[in-house]
């Protein structure tokens, strides 16, 4: 329990932080943390096929799409940076409230779906979900790296010319 | 064998990028032109009943949860065609080797990802191979990284993550429900509970998902950029064959094969159907970009094609499969008559040529085999399947649908002659007298593809039989 506590603090700081930070590529990287933490969470939670989904989608393809659209775009000055930097937190400071208030609103048992929950029969083991059940998946997920990879080079390295 | 029609692309990538790149950049083309040919032959004369028997060494290795029905041949087959086309119109559209090269590999992507679509059996598989087609889509549309592609991609990316998270959203309430993502699990996790305010709203985020992916009016905005700031072999994909995979055919499997078309809200399919029809070819008539126009006659035909799914029936469901089909072709054909006259004029704006038949006599002549066939002029391949839509929808009392269906085919040959009188036909152009004929590597497409055409339409039982009327046993 005590450890599921450090995960959802740790979760909400890496949140916190993927919305603050006002340079993108640490904003991509935020985000992938954010996901891998709350991988583990889930993990814990006895929800190994949710993990896997998570790890999948949040900490490898969507920061896939993010780095090779930010590498259209320029990198903010110094000063630019520490000036947005500022203004995010003066903007932005009551999100960690609302996250944690619409957190406990979303665990109450009233907000629980009107279908009976299924019973989990796959198996806790983070390798047999991920090496056993979704192969069609991690080929997806090689797929999907290979453009980035190739994004980054048509994109990134011939604007840097 | 199926696996083998993801593993070998994947490999074909891997080994153009091993060796040193002047050892592969000219057989690249040679290689990314073979695979969608041989799955062509495969998918055209092979029955799909063998392939599942066909054991080959990665079956011991791997365990992938794919099939193929009636349904994903008709795909298969117009992904190979679209692809090899598209590969022929990039060797000879793009300038420099580099950039031929990377066309080529993200190709290579873009037709694995589409391949592996078709075929995947779960939800959350279905989602992952979206992705890695729109991705590859994505890069391909900014490749020439001038103002208009960026704003093109950057349209394209901006509407796609929007997609992505109602899918995503949709694809988290669904395993809530059904505690797995197969398309088996997820189905009848949802006909157990069609009342159920969590499927229906999942069902319905899907939904709104797909319509951004196929570019259906009001989710169409970003279509019309995408199409016309790409350069013309990522146009001739992405009109071709890309939208057809990832927003159409998705949108049919789901609907048929995991939602069912009870649980689906036919009444809102019909009517979105119905104003694509129409909004899309009001659109298109007052364009003036060559492509432009072409991209809203896309919004246009794909609206039959939701229009005869809402519909239901197992005769609509044949006739929307076949328009998809059918509009693969002509609107590869329409966007490979466009590359040959942005090639030789430098410009897709209409306003700029006039008479060019005279000097392009086969593109010409192939832009009104496309146009007639896109209008649903007899015995065009367009034809029939608009026939079929419109008798299916009729049978099914959709007597207004019906009339809009047909009365908005006058507005298409209305649009495509004012581009064939406004292009084509009439005196030619001042200053153009020197103009010559496109080179070979884009008139062989056209030809190709005009040939198909009219192949199909006159063949018609045998295609209609074979290929079409089988993907009625999926509703079953």
């Amino acid at each position: 329990m005590a450890i599921n506590f450090i995960l959802v603090v740790a979760l909400l700081l890496a949140a916190l932080w993927t919305v603050m930070t006002a340079r993108l590529i640490r904003s991509a990287f935020g985000l992938a943390l954010t996901s891998a933490v709350l991988a583990i969470l889930l993990f814990r939670l006895d929800s190994p096929m949710a993990a896997v989904f998570e790890l999948s989608v949040c900490a490898g393809l969507i920061p896939v799409i993010f780095v090779t659209t930010i590498s259209l775009t320029h990198r903010l000055s110094q000063d630019a940076f520490q000036i947005r930097q500022k203004e995010r937190w003066g903007k932005y400071w009551y999100l960690l409230v609302i996250v944690v208030l619409v957190g406990v609103l979303l665990s109450r048992r009233a907000l629980l779906p009107d279908v009976p929950l299924p019973v989990v029969t796959h198996p806790t083991d983070v390798r047999i979900v991920m090496w056993n059940m979704h192969h069609v998946d991690l080929l997806g997920q090689v797929a999907v790296i290979l453009a980035g990879v190739f994004g980054v080079v048509i994109l990134f390295k011939e604007v840097k010319k | 064998m199926l696996p083998l029609f993801i593993l070998v692309p994947l490999f074909c990538l891997i080994l153009l990028n091993v060796p040193p790149k002047a050892i592969v950049k000219r057989p690249a083309f040679w290689l990314v032109a073979a695979l969608p040919l041989v799955q062509v032959f495969l998918t055209a004369f092979h029955p799909v009943a063998v392939w599942d028997e066909i054991r080959n060494p990665f079956n011991s290795y791997f365990i992938f949860n794919l099939s193929v029905d009636a349904l994903s041949t008709v795909l298969l087959l117009s992904i190979g065609i679209v692809v090899f086309i598209a590969a022929l119109v990039g060797r000879y559209t793009l300038s420099g080797e580099t950039q031929r090269f990377n066309f080529f590999n993200l190709l290579l992507v873009a037709f694995l990802g589409m391949n592996a679509t078709v075929m995947v059996q779960d939800i959350f598989a279905l989602y992952v191979f979206i992705e890695v087609t729109a991705v590859a889509s994505f890069i391909l549309i900014a490749m020439q990284k001038d103002k208009p592609a960026l704003e093109g991609a950057f349209k394209y990316i901006i509407l796609s993550v929007v997609a992505t998270v109602l899918m995503l959203s949709s694809i988290a309430l669904i395993v809530m429900a059904a505690g797995d993502t197969s398309f088996a699990a997820v189905s009848s996790a949802i006909r157990a509970y069609p009342a159920s305010v969590l499927v229906k709203v999942a069902v319905n985020l899907f939904l709104c998902g797909l319509f951004i992916k196929a570019g259906i009016v009001p989710f169409h905005g970003w279509l019309p950029d995408a199409y016309s700031a790409a350069p013309s072999s990522v146009s001739v994909l992405l009109a071709g064959i890309i939208t057809k995979v990832s927003g159409v055919y998705v949108l049919i499997r789901m609907v048929v094969t995991v939602f069912g078309i009870e649980q689906s809200p036919q009444a809102v399919l019909m009517f979105v159907g119905a104003l694509s029809i129409v909004a899309g070819a009001l659109a298109a008539i007052g364009q003036s970009d060559f492509k432009r126009m072409l991209a809203y006659s896309s919004v246009s035909q794909v609206g039959y094609i939701i229009l005869g799914l809402g519909c239901g029936t197992p005769l609509a469901l044949a006739g929307a499969v076949f328009h998809l089909f059918n509009h693969a072709l002509f609107k590869t054909l329409l966007f490979v008559n466009a590359a040959a006259v942005q090639e030789k004029l430098g410009t897709v704006d209409m306003n700029k040529m006039s008479g060019l038949s005279v000097k392009m006599p086969v593109t010409g002549a192939t832009s009104v085999v496309a146009l007639l066939s896109t209008a649903g002029i007899p015995p065009l391949s367009g034809f029939w399947s608009k026939l079929i839509i419109a008798m299916a929808l009729w049978q099914s009392g959709q007597y207004a649908y019906t009339i809009i269906a047909v009365l908005a085919s006058v507005l298409t040959l209305a649009y495509f002659l004012s581009m064939q009188r406004r292009v084509f036909f009439g005196k030619l152009q001042e200053g153009l007298e020197n103009l010559t004929e496109a080179r070979l590597g884009l008139i062989l497409p056209a030809i190709i593809l005009a040939v198909v055409t009219v192949g199909v339409g006159l063949a018609f039982p045998i295609v209609l039989d074979k290929l079409i009327l089988p993907v009625q046993n999926i509703l079953k």
